[in-house]
């Protein structure tokens, strides 16, 4: 197992996530049954919950792609459902959103895919430079030899590390990791889970973590939470968290854990 | 271990609109379509251009469509000419050929078979692209990326196949005259200059033009199908074969009623 992560940068008094209340519902299904979050600068929080949960609609609404339907969403200060287009877009630039399955463009080599936030977000910048941010990105991740592929001949872990770093090149202040390990063996999550780590120390961004892999929340959370019935309702470090006797915490350890 | 028993609730079943359902639908339908083509037009105007794309697109539309559409335009100017000429030998009049598929040609078959082969071939492609695009949330990135996916996807799209089908149209009408006049030059004898005198005699500068407008609004109506059919499609892989058949259909459609329509419009102006 690995050891338990301590994170020397988390800085409690700045939030840059704050939720209240939030609820989403679609036709006469409520997911979310309001839910409250804080996501503090520098920290890594993980959600934890089964599939179906919200996970991925929580983040979602985060980022705008989703409208709440009650509650209040507050992103670095801004309050994401009173914005403009172009207020949204320039907050959009601060959030890095990886997705579940990669979304990588996949008409364009990896190359143009990360060329493609490049040229639209950061025109100031000559060839060279971006030349060298694509890299520099691209080492990071570990997969500079992959520059000139289509998506197409990248295995899925491969593609998830090219999603992370085009979410990267823009330099986000929040990072949204939408199950950056599920399908994914054992050796490439631990890959995964301490890129997630370095990119928090290099890039000192603040994530959510979403993810149902117990070993992945261990290795990079700071803070767990579990949404259950659409609402938040463990928190804590890993361990207060399967401290608790809650049959259906109970039963999220076990199966993960099952030998 | 009951393996369910966390499962949140399964929706209810709907039932709120039981007979009035599909009806709502389809202006629910309208008022997308509706949105969608406001957006096209409340877009295009603004800056970023995407440049690129459009170029891309006009090749992936235009130039990749020549072999199909040659190939189809020739061989109907060659049938159309035979078929048409044992009616025109009753009267003895073969010599009135020319005249008479040129006007077919020029005023209905180009334009209409280029746009029928164009929302096949293109079409179809949009509304899979981006079908697919909206399925593995390759649009979503864009739109968090803070790049507006419409102005990128769907505008380009809409602009290139509205420029290029008009100019495959104009291919299709000239490669089909060809045709036609291979068949007649083997048949009467005539001669490439008296078969274009004949061809440019027998139609009108109205003929041209209302070609060449009807064939900007097919262009239009392609692009703007596909990129609907594709933008909206719904999740899930069957979605994306959704998306790519209903354009083709939903295309193909409104093409023929436009065609009626503008018929009407352009006969119209003619008994001015
Ligand atoms: N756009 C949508 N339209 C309708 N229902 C949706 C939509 N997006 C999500 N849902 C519903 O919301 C629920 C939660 O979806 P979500 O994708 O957030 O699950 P998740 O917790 O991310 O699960 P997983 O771990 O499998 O990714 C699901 O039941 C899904 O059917
Ligand atoms: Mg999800």
């Amino acid at each position: 197992m690995e050891a338990k992560r301590i994170n020397p940068n988390i800085d409690r008094s700045e939030k840059v996530i704050t939720i209240r209340g939030l609820k989403k519902a679609f036709d006469d299904f409520e997911v979310l049954r309001g839910v409250d979050l804080d996501l503090y600068k520098g920290e890594n929080l993980v959600v934890l919950g089964r599939s179906g949960t919200g996970k991925s609609v929580l983040i979602k609404i985060i980022s705008g792609l989703l409208q709440a339907d009650e509650g209040t969403v507050n992103v670095l200060g801004k309050e994401v459902s009173g914005l403009k287009p172009r207020e949204m877009d320039a907050l959009r630039l601060k959030i890095g959103f990886s997705f579940q399955n990669s979304a990588l463009y996949d008409s364009m080599t990896v190359r143009e895919n990360l060329e493609f936030p490049l040229e639209r977000h950061a025109k100031h910048m000559t060839v060279a430079e971006r030349e060298d941010t694509i890299q520099y990105v691209l080492e990071a991740v570990g997969l500079l030899q992959a520059i000139n592929q289509m998506p197409s001949e990248l295995s899925g872990g491969q593609r998830k590390r090219i999603g992370i770093a085009r979410t990267l090149i823009l330099k986000p202040d929040i990072m949204l990791y939408d199950e950056p390990t599920a399908g994914l063996d054992p050796i490439t999550c631990i890959e995964i889970n301490s890129l997630i780590n370095e990119v928090q120390e290099k890039f000192n961004t603040s994530s959510i973590i979403i993810t149902h892999d117990l070993t992945c929340a261990r290795a990079v959370g700071d803070r767990i939470v579990m949404l259950l019935d659409g609402q938040f309702q463990r928190e804590g470090t890993f361990d207060e968290v399967f401290e608790s006797n809650d049959e259906r915490v109970q039963s999220f350890y076990n199966y993960n854990f099952i030998d | 271990m009951d393996l369910n028993k966390n499962k949140p609730e399964a929706a209810p079943a709907r039932r709120r609109y039981v007979t009035t359902r599909r009806l709502d639908r389809i202006f629910v339908e309208l008022a997308k379509v509706y949105r969608f083509n406001a957006r096209f037009f409340k877009e295009v105007w603004f800056p970023p251009y995407e440049f690129r794309e459009i170029i891309k697109q006009c090749y992936e539309i235009g130039v990749r469509s020549l072999p199909l559409i040659s190939l189809t335009g020739f061989i109907i100017g060659i049938v159309f000419t035979n078929q048409s000429r044992p009616s025109l030998a009753d009267f003895g009049a073969t010599s009135l050929l020319p005249a008479l598929i040129s006007v077919a040609i020029i005023r209905a078959i180009g334009p209409l078979v280029t746009a029928l082969i164009a929302a096949g071939r293109v079409g179809s492609a949009i509304g899979a692209e981006l079908g697919s695009m909206r399925v593995t949330e390759q649009i979503d990135a864009m739109e968090v990326s803070a790049t507006n996916p419409f102005k990128f996807l769907v505008v380009t799209r809409v602009l290139a196949s509205t420029l290029m089908i008009p100019a495959l149209t104009m291919f299709t009408t000239l490669v089909s005259l060809l045709g036609g006049y291979l068949n007649v030059h083997q048949n009467e004898l005539t001669s490439l200059s008296v078969f274009f005198y004949q061809v440019f005699d027998a139609i009108t500068f109205l003929d041209i033009i209302a070609s060449s407008v009807k064939s900007v609004i097919f262009g239009f109506t392609i692009g703007m199908v596909g990129c609907y059919k594709g933008y909206n499609s719904s999740k899930g892989t069957e979605g994306v074969g959704k998306a790519a058949n209903s354009s083709v259909v939903t295309a193909m459609f409104l093409i023929f009623i436009e065609e009626l329509l503008i018929m009407q419009v352009i006969n119209t102006i003619r008994a001015f």
